[in-house]
């Protein structure tokens, strides 16, 4: 069986999870297992699946096949397995939009109105956006990748230490940003799903289109662009994707931890192949392991529910832990 | 005859709207309308909680928050997660016409998505326990007058407890901790303003806003007279570096609050005028250590 065949069938297998998981979500109530079929058709139960667990399992696919894409992205632009779709500051960046709303918003009298309409989601977005737009600007744009990457710590740290401050100085904010850093799908209904469908369609579109740019930088960048690939406009493209990507999942979930990390070393570990089909890949298997994490965050524990990013942080985390122990003989982690 | 018709539809209408819709302005300066008394309530704040059940409707709660636990009756009525990550799923089930919650949490904004009835009040201070009592009252289609009468016999309640402070007792410098990581209540906070009243002094100014956190070296700076603190921060008290020191902790002028007193005090609902008293007691205590510890006005 050659590469080509098993990653195709590996891309059917792992959507077929997704679509599965999916549905397995909208049996998982906060009572635990509930079928929906068996429930009877009235008024509330109906608006129980449709309006809050399809919305909810769909929007944590969508979220998860972003992270999962960013990671791949993240992870051939600069050619690092520890690279993660955080990287260049957007998570700080969300923290740091969400903070400001907050404590805005508890100040309450001079809370702008634009401001209050823009909401969390909105907010989380815009601070994420900024975030990396800030990291280009003290890294003189994309050409340099050990630059940009230094930059995107730099703007995290600094970020982070200013949301910090915000929170000391407004306690109030303190609980709800606890609740933002941990990430959530429980809020995530269809006007979320609405936005991160296209969100992903349009990522997924731009990084296929460069995928063979990435390849020719596995060989390193003074070979990529001896072989004449459009290195700048790429990397200026994908470092987009990227930040779009990120900053979308993350105003809608918070911070999930570990799936983009994750999603890709996992599609290595299954399949060798080109980036244009590793990337799509790396989507499917996001959000398949986003899903998954979703209903189990719903049933582990029912009727309390877990935070799903403390989920993906465990089951993620425990699972990188063991390839690298695993994998120490026999190459390692890629 | 138009003219009759047109009358006729005016006072129709004026009659609708005085005995339906009521429009309540939540803490984000948005009308919510509320078109006749709720019958199933779920309430997302214990302070709230507690204000629907002071108003007499607490057979109408039909979920509360996990932190709810004030009157006894609410501790059999179903917990649909916290006032930050609320069932959605829960709540909805239970078809409340009317969902109370604190300010601004991304679970409120889902919940009237949903198309339920949001009503956002968050109270700091006396002023806002006031106007969340009549904001409440208001919802619940009370008559004006009956929260007005509650608001007034809370005051009342603070007032004798101000007034069962002997005079040596005031003027004391206090700090209060409202929880051991350490924050303190200052004077823009509700509990602040208590003890303002009761003619203390707090170490803890209203520019640091309402709940500032303290910098443990800041009290032993200030060496209050008296300190307040909940149970949970006994223990790391002692081992606040110099706290050892500070005269407060030597004369045992502490006054240390119980799980449940301590809920009392920080919530900032119609049980205000108890935790008022809770302090006098400790402060008429504090001012005259010498006296054995049990005796209590």
């Amino acid at each position: 069986m050659n590469d080509m065949s098993c990653a195709n069938r590996w891309m059917g297998l792992l959507l077929l999870i997704g679509i599965a998981t999916v549905l397995l979500g909208t049996a998982a109530g906060s009572q635990g297992w509930q079928a929906w079929w068996l429930a009877g058709g009235d008024a509330v139960s109906q608006q129980i699946v449709l309006d809050i667990r399809l919305p909810r399992s769909l929007g944590a696919w969508l979220g998860g096949a972003l992270l999962g894409l960013a990671g791949a992205v993240a992870q051939g632009l600069f050619r690092n397995p520890l690279a993660d779709p955080y990287l260049l500051g957007s998570a700080s960046g969300a923290s740091l939009g969400v903070g400001i709303y907050l404590s805005l918003f508890g100040g309450n009298a001079w809370a702008m109105a634009w401001w209050m309409g823009l909401g969390l989601t909105g907010a989380a977005f815009v601070g994420a956006v900024l975030a990396v737009l800030l990291t280009l600007l003290l890294a003189r744009g994309v050409q340099q990748t050990l630059r940009l990457l230094l930059a995107g710590v730099v703007v995290g740290v600094v970020l982070g230490a200013v949301t910090s401050m915000i929170s000391l100085l407004q306690p109030q904010v303190q609980q709800a940003m606890q609740g933002f850093m941990l990430g959530s799908t429980a809020f995530v209904g269809w006007s979320a799903c609405i936005t991160l469908a296209p969100v992903l369609a349009l990522c997924m579109a731009l990084a296929w289109v460069f995928a063979r740019v990435l390849d020719a930088l596995t060989l390193g960048e003074a070979t990529a662009q001896s072989l004449g690939v459009p290195l700048r406009s790429a990397r200026l493209v994908l470092v987009g994707v990227l930040s779009l990507a990120t900053g979308a999942a993350v105003a809608h979930m918070g911070l999930v931890a570990f799936v983009g990390l994750a999603a890709p070393h996992l599609v290595r570990s299954l399949v060798r192949t080109t980036h244009a089909r590793s990337l799509l890949l790396a989507a499917l298997m996001g959000g398949a392991l986003l899903a998954l994490a979703d209903v189990m965050a719903r049933v582990l524990f029912a009727p309390q529910e877990l935070p799903v990013g403390v989920l993906t942080a465990v089951i993620g985390g425990g699972y990188l832990l063991w390839r690298v122990y695993r994998g120490s003989g026999a190459g390692g982690v890629r | 005859m138009r003219e009759a018709w047109r009358w006729i539809i005016l006072m129709l209408w004026a009659w609708v709207c005085a005995a339906q819709a009521v429009t309540v302005l939540d803490d984000r300066q948005q009308k919510v309308e509320i078109p006749q008394a709720p019958q199933r309530i779920v309430s997302l704040l214990p302070s709230l909680t507690e204000t629907v059940c002071t108003l007499g409707a607490c057979q109408r709660l039909v979920g509360v928050d996990r932190y709810s636990n004030w009157p006894e009756a609410v501790r059999a009525v179903p917990r649909v997660g916290g006032g930050l990550d609320p069932n959605i799923e829960s709540i909805v089930a239970l078809q409340p016409d009317l969902v109370l919650a604190a300010g601004s949490t991304r679970g409120a904004d889902r919940l009237q998505a949903l198309g339920l009835t949001v009503l956002r009040l968050e109270p700091r201070t006396h002023a806002d326990v006031q106007r969340v009592l009549r904001a409440v009252g208001q919802a619940l289609h009370v008559p004006a007058a009956e929260s007005e009468r509650t608001w007034q016999s809370i005051q009342a309640g603070v007032q004798a407890a101000v007034q069962s402070l002997k005079p040596q007792a005031r003027g004391q410098r206090v700090y209060f901790e409202v929880s051991p990581t350490p924050y303190g209540a200052s004077e823009a906070s509700f509990i602040g303003e208590t003890l303002t009243r009761m003619g203390m002094v707090n170490i803890l100014s209203a520019a640091l806003g309402p709940f500032p956190q303290v910098n443990p070296e800041f009290v032993v700076r200030a060496q209050p007279d008296v300190i307040m603190a909940g149970d949970s921060s006994r223990a790391s008290m002692v081992q606040r570096p110099g706290w050892s020191g500070l005269r407060a902790m030597h004369s045992q002028r502490l006054c240390v609050f119980s799980a449940d007193d301590a809920d009392t005090l920080v919530r900032a609902g119609p049980r205000m005028a108890e935790g008022a008293r809770l302090m006098a007691t400790c402060l008429n205590r504090a001012a005259n250590p010498a006296a054995p510890s049990g005796t209590k006005p």
